[in-house]
């Protein structure tokens, strides 16, 4: 491996597009899929259900306890379980990764929610808001900023645990770097690494964006203080 | 009006926070709760939007029992003004007083239009319109405040403690404009305070509510001050009740002697001081159509010679007030058997010579 460059660009151009299932533009677009739906699925499941545990804190404790449970879980154990379910597929990484991300995104409305001043609660209540209209137009609103916060953390990590989904043969990325370590050929590995990090850096680059187009008044808070 | 009959508010635990109140808050005036902390002023104020339901009793908006209207169709046509103002900090200062035209189903515009005319009824800039609440003072947000609970234009408005969360300056200045806004619009007022002062200042009546929420007195604040029902409305009412209630006596009976020799005046004959042989001696002025009895003893007490001079509108001396004459004065309104007279050495004057007394 001495005489072995660290980047063979020859490689890569040949294996950018090169019409298999092991394409680099192949294996990086099964990544974003893998990667960003568990978030979007996450945001949905996590919405409802973190505003019932804001409703209702007496659910909390046990949902965010089971979450956890399941965070702690290595993602490799999770996907062997789900392999029996799902098989090689893609929903076998899909749907850890969306449990992972609840762990994260549930607390993160939970306390968004919980972020809301309760003079602002109170005054909503008193300008006479009805529960739903309140929650839609003023609670989670309010809760945005938090709520942002926990989604840039689901996505940056759902991002960074595709990878692991190589060793079940769905790792997008992450399949570059057993093609790597296999063939003793760092290129794969680099070509992975920085991907992944670029994808990763992009992805919370347009989160931020999103927050400060979002909530003008929180950006201008911060700025303020 | 509103009206208590026989309320009570007991929670699970068996607190009692208000204890059979009754009482009536008259149609266009301001009523103040006012009392230490646990006394249920603010429960009982949360009674009236059904903020909180009363165990039993009831409360009548006119003739109207508030526990047979819908909770939010109630709350919509009672503005609400809190503490910190409670604004909407994800929404631009128009948005936010037009909040409840939105509710209403006002449309868009119609409801913009109509905040922009509250945001200019409560002394505030156009400019802040496009601005969010962060970026406005305390006292700024706290006008946005009241122009968002007088944006539908309800008949009744309840207050909690509206100003007790801004610096004693902007707090004063607020309390003015309140009261200037309410001789223009005769709304049903309660507001709730732990403040005494700002009670008698505010209220046109006052119920001073114990702990346990039981109302202790209530009465006009100079009826309080003179005649206070018992030992904890005395002792809450605080020192110098003497001095405090000739506020509200009108200077207005003073009998004003001519203007002597001694007082140096300007080419509008206005007061420059009193001549000496060590140069002219300061003085206090008052204005007999305008202000109080407490506002011509304060200025006789400035005056080293003891003589109050009396200005019209424009700051020119028309007369003064000797200490014989103000002692007149005192002794038609400031002698019934219950008062003490205030010790003299007590009450140091506020110094500044414009302080009108309302």
């Amino acid at each position: 491996m001495n005489d072995e460059p660290l980047v063979r660009w020859d490689w890569i151009a040949r294996n950018w597009d090169n019409g298999g299932p092991s394409a680099i533009r192949t294996l990086l677009e099964s990544h974003v899929v893998m990667a960003l739906l568990p978030v979007v699925f996450g945001l949905l499941i996590a919405l409802p259900l973190g505003v019932a545990c804001a409703r209702w804190r007496r659910l909390y404790q046990p949902t965010a306890g089971l979450m956890n449970v399941v965070y702690s879980l290595p993602s490799l154990v999770l996907f062997s379980i789900f392999l029996s379910f799902t098989g090689l597929t893609q929903s076998t990484v899909i749907i850890p990764l969306t449990l992972f991300t609840l762990a994260i995104l549930i607390p993160a409305v939970v306390d968004g929610l919980g972020s809301v001043p309760e003079h602002v609660r109170q005054s909503a209540v008193a300008m006479g808001f009805r529960p739903l209209r309140r929650l839609l137009q003023v609670e989670l609103p309010v809760a945005v900023p938090v709520v942002l916060g926990g989604l840039r953390v689901a996505t940056v990590s759902s991002i960074s645990l595709v990878s692991v989904g190589a060793l079940i043969g769905q790792g997008g990325l992450g399949n570059l770097f057993i093609d790597g370590w296999q063939r003793q050929f760092p290129t794969p590995i680099v070509v992975g690494i920085v991907l992944i990090v670029l994808f990763a850096i992009l992805s919370d680059g347009l989160l931020v964006l999103a927050q400060r187009l979002l909530t003008p008044w929180s950006r201008a808070r911060r700025s303020a203080a | 009006m509103i009206t208590f009959e026989g309320v009570t508010k007991r929670y699970p635990d068996g607190t009692v926070a208000v204890d059979d109140l009754s009482l009536q808050a008259p149609t266009g005036a301001i009523t103040v709760f006012v009392g230490p902390s646990g006394c249920g002023k603010t429960t009982s104020l949360r009674m009236i939007n059904r903020m909180i339901d009363a165990t039993s009793g009831r409360i009548l908006l006119d003739d109207q029992d508030v526990r047979a209207i819908d909770p939010p169709t109630l709350r919509r046509g009672i503005g609400y003004v809190i503490q910190q103002a409670g604004l909407f900090p994800h929404r631009k200062i128009v948005d936010n007083v037009a909040t409840v035209p939105y509710l209403l189903g006002w449309d868009k515009k119609k409801a913009r239009a109509r905040a922009m005319e509250l945001l200019e009824l409560v002394g505030l800039d156009s400019k802040l319109a496009g601005r969010y609440p962060f970026q406005l003072s305390g006292g700024q947000q706290q006008r946005v405040g009241v122009a968002r609970a007088l944006a539908a234009d309800p008949p009744v408005l309840l207050m909690d403690e509206p100003f007790s969360a801004v610096d004693p300056i902007v707090r004063a200045s607020l309390q003015e404009e309140l009261l200037h806004l309410q001789s223009e619009l005769h709304k049903t007022i309660v507001f709730v305070t732990h403040d005494i002062d700002e009670a008698i200042k505010l209220g046109d009546a006052v119920a001073v509510l114990r702990v346990g929420g039981r109302l202790a007195q209530m009465a006009d604040p100079a009826t309080l001050l003179s005649e206070p029902a018992d030992d904890f409305v005395r002792e809450f009412l605080g020192k110098d009740r003497g001095i405090r209630r000739l506020s509200f006596v009108p200077a207005t009976g003073i009998r004003l002697g001519s203007v002597p020799a001694d007082l140096e005046l300007d080419e509008d004959t206005r007061p420059l001081g009193w001549r000496s042989d060590g140069g002219l001696l300061p003085y206090g002025t008052f204005n007999p159509e305008r202000d109080s009895l407490r506002a011509a003893l304060d200025a006789a007490l400035l005056s080293p010679n003891g003589t109050a001079i009396a200005v019209d509108g424009d700051g020119r001396a028309i007369g003064v007030a000797t200490r014989d004459v103000l002692d007149e004065a005192l002794a038609r309104h400031g002698t019934r058997p219950e008062k003490r007279v205030p010790d003299p050495d007590r009450e140091v004057p506020a110094s500044d010579p414009r302080r009108a007394e309302s």
